[in-house]
């Protein structure tokens, strides 16, 4: 029952919203439904409860328990944000906008808790339908440009996610079973067909790697990110590619019970450590602000399958540093929004001095860029350290090397963008927005990190228990 | 399985053929719909016995293949006025043989991979247009050819889909889901989106995102 709910109360109130004639209630009604669904996921977590249902097609298993409270938390934070964000923009309608939120976040809780391959891959699909009233959302050609291209990239990443589902039935057929469900998947997996396992692999790898964005399936994301407002940034970069890196999760746990775990976990080094050095290629003199966030969203996809790769240690590393990476995206897109919002531009070019225009949001950018650039005390430091010595342990030193190399380029070149927008002085030819740091509109960024923060110098054993029962799942650490 | 089923594969690859060759959108339009009439056929033929499942999932295939989302983009096409020719960024030539070169490469890979014999000739069709999809999709200039595009790389992907329908019906039904993606968001949201803003629907405008 439990386990209907979470997704069932942001479906109703994303029906209600929809149907409010009230502009002020509708998006009142987005931050209340938000604090629902992380009371009710605080109730589920803490009392452990049983979420087994419909004959098992949905239950919150191992990474379910790590994403969901993940999700919930940064949906929340999102929601705060939202009547701010809105208030800025009292010219655009907002109640598509209000309702999809709400879809996307049933969606990413339904993505959790599925268990059933369909049910999983339709949440994945319909995530994708209502991220597209938010992109959208300014109606101009440049916001029109970067929907297209994330629907008709995205939309051919779900086609090959769902032919690679049909591939994995098809490799099944071998092994005289017929059960789509996770668990059955992971059992019968040994017998199955071996050339159709490793293709089914490939093609799933590539359809949900696009909707992580890792590279080269990336090409959406700088125009997406760029594009949509900060908050969404943040919806897409926190939530949506986590929930595909769950998906990602489930198959190679599959595979590697089939015995393809090798083949699997060299295709994500391989994509991981390209993922991370395309994000630092573009991050080097970065001007549009978003679009770095955007490629930043790319190295740390890299990592997060980088890490799954390499396994061990750094598989525990890998899925605290999908916490860490989601949180810190949070903090970064709200600052960049609000950054925006204050110039009326994302560039380098006019954006400078934001340390004296709105002194909390580029504050804010800042920590945000030291956090994700895994400097202590920042939780991502932990993480990507935890990793690190996952390869070491397991002898990868090249790949080690590579990895501190890349991340010392990407501090480098985001540093640079970011320290040209936060010092200097404000351009005295732009002409005034209107916008000022308010509670609104940097509490929910200052909430985020100092979760980040509370996680970079102390983990609470229970986190630490659920990233490891998720660890464990794969195996060995 | 009935008789019927090679002919229904075969005129998939024909149409595929046909996509790459024709210069006007309505009739690529056209090609797409028939080959969606054409797997929701299939899909009723390939079952044994008559069955309700299949003939209801075949038939709303075929409306929504064939004729709502057919529909929804010839009422595009009209309202846009623009020029009726495809206009790829390839010659017509090319796309007939890289859809050649596609086709066999297809043959070669399916017969790589363990297919049951009842399969044989579906799998290699399942590839081939899946291939014609991508080609379609990535040398057209149209919006509106894109769409066309991606339509066939799915019907690749629901031709797949019916090898399993018997085994696992529910899963292969969604692939009917996946249309849509394509029916209500790109063209409810984003075509009108383009048109209003671009006043053409020619996607090669859409090129201001760069770095």
């Amino acid at each position: 029952m439990l386990t209907i709910l979470l997704f069932a109360i942001p479906l109703a109130f994303a029906a209600l919203v929809a149907v409010s004639r009230d502009r002020r209630r509708r998006v009142q009604l987005v931050p209340f439904a938000a604090f629902v669904h992380l009371a009710l996921t605080a109730y589920v977590t803490i009392t452990d409860a049983e979420t087994r249902t419909l004959a098992g097609w949905l239950e919150l298993d191992a990474f379910g328990r790590l994403v969901l409270p993940l999700l919930s938390v940064l949906f929340f934070a999102c929601s705060l944000y939202l009547p701010s964000y809105l208030a800025l923009r009292p010219n655009r309608p907002n109640r598509m906008f209000c309702a999809s939120m709400l879809v996307f976040l049933a969606m990413m809780t339904l993505i959790t808790e599925s268990q059933h391959l369909g049910v999983m891959w339709v949440a994945l699909e319909m995530n994708t339908l209502a991220s597209a009233p938010l992109l959208i959302f300014d109606r101009n050609s440049r916001s029109v440009e970067a929907t297209w291209k994330y629907i008709m990239i995205g939309g051919v990443g779900i086609a090959l996610a769902l032919l690679g589902s049909f591939f994995l039935a098809y490799a099944q057929l071998a092994s005289g079973h017929a059960s789509l469900l996770f668990g059955d998947l992971v059992r019968f997996a040994p017998l199955m067909s071996r050339p159709w396992l490793e293709i089914a692999f490939v093609l799933l790898f590539v359809g949900y790697g696009t909707k992580m964005g890792l590279a080269p399936m990336h090409s959406w994301k700088p125009d997406a990110y760029g594009e949509a407002p900060g908050l969404v940034g943040a919806l897409l970069a926190g939530g949506l590619t986590t929930c595909a890196f769950l998906a990602l999760l489930r198959f190679y746990h599959i595979n590697d019970a089939a015995g393809e775990g090798e083949f699997a976990r060299n295709l994500m080094i391989v994509i991981g450590l390209v993922s991370m050095a395309v994000g630092a290629a573009f991050m080097i003199r970065q001007r549009d602000i978003k679009r770095m966030l955007a490629y930043s969203s790319v190295e740390h996809m890299g990592i997060l399958v980088l890490g799954i790769g390499i396994g061990g240690l750094a598989t525990y590393g890998a899925l605290l540093h999908l916490i860490n990476n989601a949180l810190t995206k949070g903090v970064l897109f709200i600052a960049a929004a609000n950054i925006h919002r204050a110039y009326g531009s994302k560039h380098v070019d006019v954006v400078t001095g934001a340390w004296r225009k709105v002194p909390v949001s580029g504050a804010l950018f800042l920590a945000g860029f030291f956090a994700v650039t895994a400097t202590p005390p920042f939780a991502p430091f932990i993480s990507e350290l935890a990793i690190v010595r996952g390869m070491f342990e397991t002898g990868r030193y090249t790949i080690a090397a590579v990895f501190l190399g890349l991340i010392f380029i990407v501090f480098l070149g985001m540093g640079q963008t970011v320290l040209e927008v936060v010092q200097g002085t404000p351009p005295t030819d732009v002409p005034d927005t209107g916008y000022r740091d308010r509670l609104g509109t940097v509490g929910p960024a200052l909430l985020l990190l100092a979760l980040i923060v509370l996680l970079g110098v102390y983990i609470p054993a229970d986190l630490d228990a659920m990233v490891h029962a998720a660890a464990d799942v794969l195996g060995k650490t | 399985m009935s008789s019927l089923v090679d002919p229904f594969v075969l005129s998939i690859l024909v149409l595929n053929f046909l996509l790459l060759g024709t210069s006007r959108i309505s009739a690529a339009i056209q090609g797409s719909a028939l080959q969606g009439v054409a797997l929701g056929i299939l899909l009723v033929l390939i079952h044994g016995d008559p069955a309700p499942r299949p003939v209801i999932v075949g038939v709303v295939a075929i409306f929504i293949k064939g004729a709502l989302i057919p529909g929804m983009l010839r009422r595009a096409l009209r309202d846009a006025a623009l020029r009726r020719e495809v206009e790829p960024l390839v010659s017509y030539l090319t796309s007939l043989l890289l859809g050649a070169a596609a086709t066999g490469a297809a043959i070669w890979f399916a017969s790589t991979l363990p297919v049951a014999p009842a399969h044989a000739l579906l799998v290699p069709c399942s590839f081939a247009t899946i291939l014609t999809g991508f080609i379609l999709l990535t040398t057209r200039r149209k919006a509106i050819t894109q769409v066309v595009g991606y339509l066939v790389l799915e019907n690749g992907v629901f031709a797949f889909g019916l090898t399993l329908h018997e085994v696992m019906p529910f899963l292969v039904e969604l692939g009917v889901l996946l249309d849509l993606l394509v029916g209500i968001f790109v063209f409810g949201l984003v075509i009108n989106a383009i048109r209003r803003e671009l006043s053409s629907l020619d996607v090669t405008e859409l090129d201001k995102l760069r770095d």
